[in-house]
């Protein structure tokens, strides 16, 4: 049984990795690529130059490219939910969809609304109408992110919800608890301004495309102002958002952060890995290998961004699985096993209280309950074997993370040096940077990516931190069936991506409106 | 000025929707094509026929799912090895 379940839980959950990295290529180009396009009509707006406006024109249409090949390639992983995660999916009940939901109906109608007046309504309607509806079309993409970001925050710090075992769901009852969590508005913050940052390394890609073409030179200058000055800016903002995020996650998810800094012994004043190799000779989390073959640390930050605190004590792996350590509201961290027991007891509760309640039994059921409630912090816990278990893939994470962070120092560095020689009217004659800048598009879809893969893989075994592991969560289906439709996803998805660059090559080669 | 009150006073959903649709280029025709296509191939195949509804085929009513949701997390906690 337990080899069948896995087997559909890994093929289960690669589909979805699968899934959500096909539909992530879509969407931060369409958030960033947004914001840029309605600069650049406001642009025309404010200063009435054609010029702008034909450079606007041209940039919504390939936003409209992109958006089209794009849209609705999230909802498979609404249909992977009820198939493959059907345990989750009953579990989270309306917590989950409730923000899903307000996504579709506000958001997403919002977006699309304003979209067709965006297209069609050139000429049409006025020019402030039509900004306004460009701008619009930019806040409805923002508030489908926001939502669903909600709903994937609450994975990661499950609040605002009680847990009904007779109907088994996690039922909402603090709405704004999970709507302003801490987590959900700076993943939010996070993620939308490297998004931004995404689309102004797309928009300049292309814009040196045709410099070194030397076509549509006027355009394309024109296009790398906003997109290095809008760029800089964003990659500034995901910097210090990215701050932010290392706080949350040294707050809530003291593994996935020793998982990310490949820390393995926690240590008072610890410092930020900026460079390191890891040993793969290291094979469990407490023999004495040391973790690394090199590394470059930057002293006492790890402890200054974790804790706001250069000597605070950051946990290691082997600290969060042993425990013992000082958590910042000054209660004791519990070990593994520790933890394992309280989700045991949670689930010898849960059984008694099916059988109480099918014996009629309600004093008894109500009893069950409150100890289920009691332990249900740790419920996840008990479908776990052992302490390793709990720990994610620590060099997968690990790498993610740091060739993340390096590819955003890049940018910053890239988009100073693009504006600075576009002022000086340099940009023209430089063809190595129009090399550069073309494929330095490629490493920002990449750190984008990677972004996902730190805030997932990082939070292994959970799907409901502490709560739910995978395991736990997937359906008993058959994983040849999830393996079936892996191969034709990864099918339809190729075609959908070929079709996309063909689409979107052809209308960059006939380029703007002369 | 004169000229954007006009438009405005002349402007209309219905002939927005209709010039847009009708003067579309080729290539707006091409995007459609997919987007519908697509939409088809997830509602009409993919949905139905690879991604049914699991715990419906394990139990109809609400409380018939809990139960076996329920059946499934203490079979799978390891106070069961």
């Amino acid at each position: 049984m337990d080899l069948l379940l896995n087997a559909t839980v890994n093929w289960s959950r690669a589909q979805f990795a699968l899934t959500a990295g096909y539909h992530w290529i879509f969407v931060p180009i369409t958030l960033g690529l947004a914001i840029i396009m309605s600069v650049m009509e406001t642009m025309y707006v404010k200063t009435g130059d054609e010029k702008w406006k034909k450079t606007a024109k041209f940039w919504q249409l390939i936003f409209g490219i992109n958006f089209a090949i794009g849209v609705a390639t999230g909802i498979i992983l609404e249909f992977q939910f009820g198939t493959n995660w059907s345990n989750y999916s009953l579990f989270v009940g309306d917590i989950f969809g409730a923000p899903l939901a307000i996504e579709g109906i506000v958001a997403f109608f919002l977006e699309s609304t304003f979209i067709t007046i965006m297209f069609f309504g050139w000429n049409r309607v006025s020019k402030k109408m039509h900004l306004a509806s460009t701008w619009l079309v930019t806040l409805g993409a923002s508030l489908s992110a926001y939502w669903i970001l909600v709903a994937n925050a609450w994975m990661q710090y499950p609040v605002g919800m009680e847990f009904n075992p007779e109907t088994m769901r996690n039922e909402m009852v603090d709405f704004w608890a999970i709507v302003k969590s801490p987590v959900a508005i700076n993943k939010f913050f996070h993620t939308v301004t490297s998004s931004w940052g995404v689309g102004a390394a797309f928009v300049t890609s292309i814009s040196m495309w045709y410099l070194l073409k030397k076509r549509h030179v006027d355009f394309a200058l024109r296009s790398i102002l906003i997109a290095s000055v809008f760029g800089f800016t964003a990659f500034l903002l995901v910097a210090l958002t990215g701050d932010g995020s290392a706080y949350e996650v040294t707050q809530k998810q003291p593994m996935k952060l020793a998982a990310m800094e490949g820390l393995y012994e926690g240590k008072e004043g610890a410092g930020l890995v900026a460079i390191g190799l890891l040993d793969p000779k290291k094979e469990k989390y407490n023999d004495d290998v040391d973790p690394y073959i090199f590394k470059i640390e930057i002293p006492k930050l790890l402890s200054l961004m974790g804790y706001r605190n250069a000597n605070a004590f950051v946990p290691g792996i082997k600290d969060v699985v042993d425990g013992g350590y000082t958590l910042p509201d000054g209660t004791t961290a519990l070990s593994f096993h520790e933890k394992k027991e309280k989700g045991l007891v949670a689930h010898q509760a849960l059984a008694d209280f099916q059988k109480a309640k099918s014996e009629g039994r309600e004093t008894d059921a109500a009893n069950y309950e409150k100890v289920i409630r009691e332990n249900y912090n740790y419920f996840g816990y008990g479908f776990l074997e052992k302490e390793e278990d709990m720990i994610p893939d620590v060099p997968l994470t690990f790498y993610a993370f740091h060739t993340m962070v390096m590819v955003g120092g890049y940018f910053l560095l890239f988009f100073a040096v693009v504006w600075y020689l576009h002022r000086k009217k340099k940009l023209e004659s430089m063809k190595w940077l129009h090399h550069v800048g073309i494929w330095s598009f490629a490493l920002a879809v990449l750190a984008s990516q990677l972004g996902w893969v730190v805030a997932e893989v990082g939070r292994q075994p959970w799907t409901i931190q502490d709560i739910l592991p995978v395991q736990a969560a997937a359906s008993a289906v058959p994983a040849a069936n999830v393996k079936t439709t892996f191969f034709m996803f990864a099918f339809l998805f190729s075609i959908l991506l070929i079709a996309e660059i063909m689409i979107m090559v052809r209308q960059i080669k006939k380029g703007p409106e002369e | 000025m004169t000229t954007e009150v006009q438009q405005i006073e002349k402007f209309n959903w219905f002939k927005m929707f209709w010039a847009g649709f009708t003067t579309m280029s080729k290539q707006s025709r091409t995007l459609w094509i997919i987007v519908i296509l697509k939409l088809f191939i997830m509602f009409a195949i993919l949905r139905p026929i690879f991604f049914p509804n699991f715990l419906k085929s394990q139990a109809e009513d609400k409380a018939g799912q809990a139960e076996y949701v329920r059946e499934q997390m203490i079979e799978r906690s390891k106070s069961q090895d």
